[in-house]
């Protein structure tokens, strides 16, 4: 099958290009971009005119919920909601139940993936047994099985002395460690970010202190083994000032921010809006400017959906019942853009920035050869339209997931086209 | 050759309108779940009519006719006796039929949730629920949803986590407009766990919309929420300096639960540094009155010669709290969507 793309304004960040091209595809792989490689008879000619031509987007957070939360979301449901949201590779944490802390788990997730033929899949590997923070997995296998790194999903580890071998142990082999910060006793049970919000509607709190502290930790147990730590998801403003310090002094660090967090506080939770309740929590003005800022200086490296489908009946309930989460995988590219058009003023360079966080920095976080054009590359790639507005609408949305706290706004950025390893996957 | 016609577009989305649930259209209340945001007309208002209301329980037939065949349905999803059986009287001398209903957690261990249930007692032709409810913001769900289905059904909130307890706090304004007549040149003082205190929440949104100067909150850091500052409250950790000179003093619960801990290491000691003594009276205003929404722990919080003493209003708090609870079903029941 060979595909040409034409007339498209082709943004690769990851080889600097930003330039009205032709794109050709060959057997999957990319085989140029500009003129056409010799005896290039097209199969299929698409034309692009007025579309963004980008890698396939590269999401470094989407809950699938299988196995075990079926009743939540299917790989169905959500692989086509990544093919609806532009994701051709996509990391799942091993929350799953069972947890992913089994080769054949992985094998099974895997396998099933591939049968449906969308988004890569990529899981992490629980750090520990059952996420029990006791006993380490079987790495070594589990990566032979398919995981990209290994995490604790939303279990903190009690005995840091766990965390120190864990750290050790991955160090050994090279493997990253991917870390939502967050300390294991402080702001549990909390549903809303510490602060005057939660104080005035009776909320029980998480202090930004449970990510400071959990960050420190981290950091000392990193110049102790030298592990490679991924740290997901930060919510805070002092969060990134101490990753920016991190950075600074050379550890080997990188960092990802959830898409809610660049435009939510905790004042749109409103009158008790449950779809505004998200783990970490949404934080005040002062730490979403932050993320904006340090997604700019390079502080945080990639933004992610932090996909999270819900059903009604665990969201339809008083604030501090609901389950915590959002679908995201429809919404990581417009609101993406939106953080790029709010935060710049030369809109060319943001939207090639912006790209950016979403398809080669993330790539690079995983080790995976993906997130970009270059030639010989698998042909995942996205065309849209960045000027296409359409509304947030659950009904819309092919995630088994309905809700996110966006439900209502309109927002501009489009996908009219997904391919994955050279075949059109989907197409509006 | 970039291509000048490619433009991010502007940034234009539209977030959806946070309505406050508890007023209709025309700004008045179709709901009471808190005294926040609150006109000082609506407290006023409610007020007066519950001013109206106190004699009737003196007379022979303490009964009005203002809400003959509507139904009130107690929804205590939390257990309360007190709160429940005001609400109760209160609809009694209103004329109205009530029906309680205990729902601790039984239908939902049996699988039915909590709008289901609520759909259930619409179909029954509620007029007006009360709920009390553990988690801050139940009322507010179950309010949003009957705002969509059944905008005739009103709510009233009884208590919700540690969120509000509205009709408590405006029974603690009849009560200081009683004896003090004018809100706008008090001291009020707040005594205890503000933290995991609706009644304080709900006193404090009162009290500075009715225009107190100072509102001062007392305790221990282990139970004074961070924000305060900015509801308008002037905190203290000393007892004796937060009630120097106040006009009302205004006693918290302190939870059995929360007696030793990592929030107080006991009872005893909590006394010794914030129990209203009569020493420490003495520290206010000579004519302060003292007030506590009950249930009481002497020796705890305060001392039983303080509780008995001629300062003390807690049982006129109880006595008008049936008038202002009258009041703000009335109001209610007359509002339509």
């Amino acid at each position: 099958m060979k595909l040409h793309i034409k007339n498209g304004r082709v943004i690769d960040p990851a080889n600097g290009i930003d330039a009205v091209q032709d794109l050709f595809i060959v057997d999957g792989k990319i085989a140029a971009v500009g003129s056409a490689p010799q005896d290039f008879t097209a199969d299929r000619s698409i034309d692009a005119s007025g579309l963004v031509v980008a890698p396939g987007l590269v999401d470094l957070s989407a809950r699938l919920r299988e196995p075990g939360y079926e009743y939540k979301a299917t790989l169905e449901s959500e692989l086509q909601a990544a093919m609806q949201g532009g994701v051709t590779s996509l990391v799942c944490p091993p929350d799953t139940d069972p947890v992913l802390d089994e080769p054949g788990l992985v094998e099974m997730l895997k396998h099933r993936a591939r049968m449906l033929d969308q988004a890569n899949v990529h899981p992490l590997g629980a750090l520990t047994v059952g996420l029990k923070g006791q006993a380490l997995t079987e790495m070594a296998e589990l990566t032979e099985a398919g995981c990209i790194g290994f995490a604790q999903a939303e279990e903190p580890i009690l005995d840091t002395t766990v965390l120190l071998r864990a750290m050790q142990y991955a160090k050994t082999f090279e493997y990253t460690v991917w870390l939502r910060p967050q300390d294991a006793h402080i702001g549990r049970g909390g549903v809303a970010h510490a602060g005057p919000l939660a104080s005035r509607l009776g909320l029980s709190g998480v202090s930004v202190m449970s990510e400071t502290i959990a960050l420190h930790t981290i950091f000392e147990l990193m110049r102790a083994t030298g592990a490679r730590v991924h740290l997901c998801r930060i919510s805070s403003a002092a969060g990134l000032d101490l990753i920016r310090a991190a950075k600074k002094e050379g550890l080997n660090v990188t960092a990802d921010v959830g898409v809610h967090h660049l435009h939510m506080t905790d004042a749109d939770i409103g009158f008790f809006d449950s779809n505004a309740r998200l783990t970490p929590p949404l934080r005040s003005q002062r730490d979403r400017d932050a993320i904006r800022a340090a997604l700019t200086d390079g502080t945080v490296d990639a933004i992610c959906s932090d996909h999270t489908p819900v059903d009604d009946d665990e969201k339809l309930l008083p604030f501090g019942e609901a389950s915590p989460g959002a679908t995201g995988l429809e919404l990581l590219l417009a609101l993406t853009l939106k953080w790029a058009h709010d935060q710049h003023t030369d809109a060319d360079a943001a939207l090639a920035l912006a790209i950016g966080k979403i398809t080669c920095n993330a790539a690079r976080i995983t080790g995976l050869p993906a997130g970009t054009l270059s030639v010989g590359a698998a042909a995942d790639v996205v065309l849209f339209d960045p000027a296409a507005r359409w509304m947030v609408d659950g009904r819309a949305l092919a995630s088994q997931g309905k809700h996110t706290p966006f439900l209502g706004y309109e927002l501009a950025g489009q996908v009219r086209m997904t391919v994955v390893r050279g075949r059109v996957a989907y197409q509006r | 050759m970039k291509q000048a016609n490619f433009r991010l577009p502007s940034n234009n989305t539209m977030p959806i309108l946070h309505n406050n649930p508890q007023l209709n259209k025309n700004g008045e209340l179709q709901h009471l779940l808190t005294i926040e945001g609150l006109k000082k007309a609506h407290i006023d208002h409610i007020l007066d009519t519950a001013s109206s209301f106190v004699g009737i329980s003196d007379r022979e037939v303490k009964k009005v006719p203002l809400m003959r065949g509507k139904s009130v349905f107690n929804l205590f999803f939390e257990n309360s006796t007190r709160t429940r059986t005001t609400f109760e009287i209160a609809s009694k001398r209103l004329s109205a039929d009530v029906i309680n209903l205990n729902i601790q957690a039984s239908s939902t261990t049996k699988g039915e949730s909590l709008l289901d249930t609520i759909d259930n007692l619409a179909a029954m032709h509620a007029d007006m629920f009360v709920v009390r409810h553990a988690q801050s913001g139940a009322p507010y769900m179950i309010a949003q949803h009957l705002n969509r289905t059944r905008s005739d059904v009103h709510v009233v909130n009884a208590g919700d986590g540690r969120h509000a307890h509205p009709t408590q706090g405006l029974l603690d304004m009849y009560t200081i407009r009683h004896y003090k007549k004018d809100f706008t040149n008090l001291r009020v003082a707040i005594v205890g766990d503000i933290l995991h205190s609706r009644v304080a929440r709900s006193d404090i949104h009162a009290l500075t919309t009715l225009g107190v100067p100072e509102v001062r909150a007392i305790g221990p850091h282990t139970l004074l929420p961070g924000g305060l500052d900015q509801m308008g409250v002037r905190t203290f950790t000393n007892m004796d300096e937060g009630l120097k000179d106040v006009d009302v003093i205004i006693m918290l619960r302190l939870q059995n639960e929360r007696m030793s801990g990592a929030l107080l290491p006991s009872a005893q000691e909590y006394f010794k540094s914030y129990g209203l003594t009569p020493e420490r009276l003495a520290l206010a205003k000579p004519d302060a009155i003292v007030m506590h929404p009950g249930p009481m722990n002497r020796g705890v919080e305060i001392d039983s010669a303080v509780a008995d003493g001629s300062q003390a209003v807690i049982l006129p708090q109880v006595t008008f709290g049936i008038a202002v609870r009258m009041a703000v079903m009335s109001i209610l029941a007359g509002t339509h969507a």
